[in-house]
């Protein structure tokens, strides 16, 4: 069945939804409010320098403890045999079918003051902890809600690994030690490489999460945006300037990690 | 590789209680009976009660739902046909093509709902001037009748925006199986006397169905769990549910909003143990007629 026509619509579709829109915010980026070209949004966003330096720094403080976490997890559910490991794709889904807000909301109750952790700490000894609204719960935050985006990709690649790959290491008198540094994990680079993509990418631009975890006092990209098109300080030609730097500051970010990764484009999507 | 020891396995259940842990919580207190989340005041099915008559949160509840099904529909049909589009072009404008279709997956949300609230804007604004015009015109009946459809046009930029994101993920998972698709299958169909159509109805879409159903599913949990390029592009007419738990969670929670999400988590969890048993017999039944065989 060859026709190429099929695809007409949804190019029609691209070029209104997906193409315009990014064309449009060029263009706001680019002028002011009646319309003439200025570059003022530009040098306008140096004052934002501190809120870019830490959104980058909270994204990647969790992007590493995300493969620090995730490889092992990923790692340790592909060795397992029956019914855990054809599970493990499911559950480690599952949470993410309870709404993102409400999951993220839920962390509130047991990192308070009184919650839930700080009256397991008390109870056995130990002083509280005051982790509600600082940066630290940001960076939990973000590691929790997208944990399961890097451990997918990188589950699923460990899972597909050739057996007579690792038998033939065995073979030729590698311990297991050798066998994981030097097989499984050189295969398995590619499923980290886009589970860095789909953690890095999403927390650096989050802002619900600062909101609801940072209390309001940790100021990020995402939160500069969203004030600018819907808050307080409503002004989408600055907002189109910081969505613009920041898109091509990601994908700068991504075409190096990339660069590592030689070539190894295939999507490791679920 | 060796099996796990007792070290690894707690390193996983703690993993996956910290997965969970949220999701416990939220259930637990869907059953509180106190207003307040952080105290526990007794066991109760209230909440699950008044769940049924708040207004606001059904009316959501019927939002995300409607725009969820139309998109994944929407997207399902348009993104099938684009991927067997893309799959007979010729390379050079197939790679360019699927490079615009990667933007959507790659981008941050917040900027593919900025990006489109922009859009919206631009082109509510048009509209506007375009029916001041019209009604400026002797000719014409009153234009704003023209664009009053009955529903709110809030409701429409939410469908288009969810439809957007959601092909590029139909499109992804139907393209392996194009690329395992015999191509002489469809030529023997043709040989044996079926029409095109009939072939494609009969023996190709039946191959492309499990890259169109993983498609549908995935689009549909994404649109069911999105709330960033809703916020930006339903205007102030619609809201899905989770723009109305945001707008809660800055004042506080109703524990209604708990029974309705655990309501919804146990509907999913019971739909995913059906496929799965399913799955389960079809595997034992091929099993057994390959044995007899």
């Amino acid at each position: 069945m060859r026709n190429k026509w099929l695809a007409a619509p949804y190019v029609g579709w691209m070029a209104l939804f997906v193409v315009a829109p990014l064309v449009l915010v060029v263009v706001y980026a680019l002028t002011t409010r009646d319309g003439s070209f200025t570059l003022d949004n530009f040098s306008n966003m140096l004052q934002y320098t501190s809120v870019f330096g830490r959104s980058f720094l909270l994204a990647g403080i969790a992007t590493v403890l995300c493969i620090l976490l995730g490889y092992p997890m990923a790692y340790f559910l592909a060795r397992e045999r029956g019914r855990l490991r054809s599970m493990a794709t499911l559950l480690i889904m599952l949470p993410m079918w309870m709404n993102f807000l409400l999951r993220t909301y839920s962390w509130v109750f047991l990192l308070e003051r009184n919650g839930f952790f700080n009256t397991l700490l008390s109870s056995i000894g130990l002083p509280k902890l005051d982790i509600i609204n600082t940066e630290a719960a940001v960076v939990l935050g973000m590691v929790y809600n997208f944990l399961p985006f890097m451990v997918l990709p990188i589950f699923s690649v460990i899972v597909k690994i050739d057996h007579r790959v690792i038998e033939a290491a065995q073979d030729l008198g590698a311990n297991s030690v050798q066998v994981f540094r030097r097989v499984i994990f050189p295969l398995s680079l590619p499923g980290v490489l886009s589970g860095v993509t789909m953690v890095f990418i999403p927390s650096v631009s989050t802002f619900v999460i600062s909101r609801l975890l940072g209390g309001g006092m940790s100021m990020l990209v995402g939160d500069l945006i969203e004030m600018q098109f819907l808050g307080s300080a409503y002004n989408p030609h600055l907002g189109s300037a910081i969505s613009l730097v920041m898109m091509v500051i990601v994908l700068v970010c991504m075409g190096i990690m990339n660069r590592f990764g030689e070539g190894e484009e295939e999507a490791v999507l679920l | 590789m060796k099996k796990n020891g007792l070290l690894s396995r707690a390193f996983l259940a703690i993993l996956f209680l910290f997965l969970y842990a949220p999701i416990f919580v939220l259930i637990a207190f869907s059953f509180n009976d106190s207003k307040s989340n952080a105290v526990w005041g007794g066991f109760t099915f209230d909440w699950y009660v008044q769940l049924f008559q708040n207004r606001t949160v059904l009316g959501a509840l019927q939002t995300t739902l409607l725009v969820s099904v139309l998109a994944t529909l929407v997207a399902t049909v348009v993104g099938t046909a684009a991927a067997i589009g893309f799959s007979s072009m010729k390379r050079r404008p197939r790679s360019l093509f699927l490079t615009v279709n990667n933007i959507p997956l790659t981008n941050a949300d917040i900027i593919t709902g900025v990006s489109m609230m922009l859009l919206f804007v631009f082109a509510g604004q048009a509209l506007a001037d375009f029916s001041g015009w019209l009604n400026s015109q002797e000719w014409a009946v009153n234009a704003d009748l023209w664009f009053d459809f009955g529903f709110s046009l809030s409701f429409v930029t939410l469908l288009i925006a969810h439809i957007t994101f959601d092909i590029p993920y139909v499109i992804v998972s139907v393209q392996p199986k194009l690329r395992q698709l015999d191509p002489n299958l469809a030529e023997a169909a043709l040989d044996l006397g079926a029409t095109r159509l009939q072939a494609f109805w009969k023996v190709v879409l039946p191959e492309l169905m499990p890259g169109i159903v993983n498609g549908m599913l995935i689009a549909f949990t994404m649109s069911i769990d999105d709330f960033v390029i809703s916020y930006f592009t339903a205007g102030s007419q619609a809201s899905t549910l989770s723009m109305v738990v945001y707008s809660m969670v800055r004042r506080r929670v109703s524990p209604e909003i708990n029974a309705l999400s655990t309501l919804m988590f146990v509907a999913v969890l019971i739909l995913l143990v059906v496929i799965n048993l399913r799955q389960a017999r079809q595997e034992e039944r091929r099993k057994r007629q390959a044995l007899r065989s």
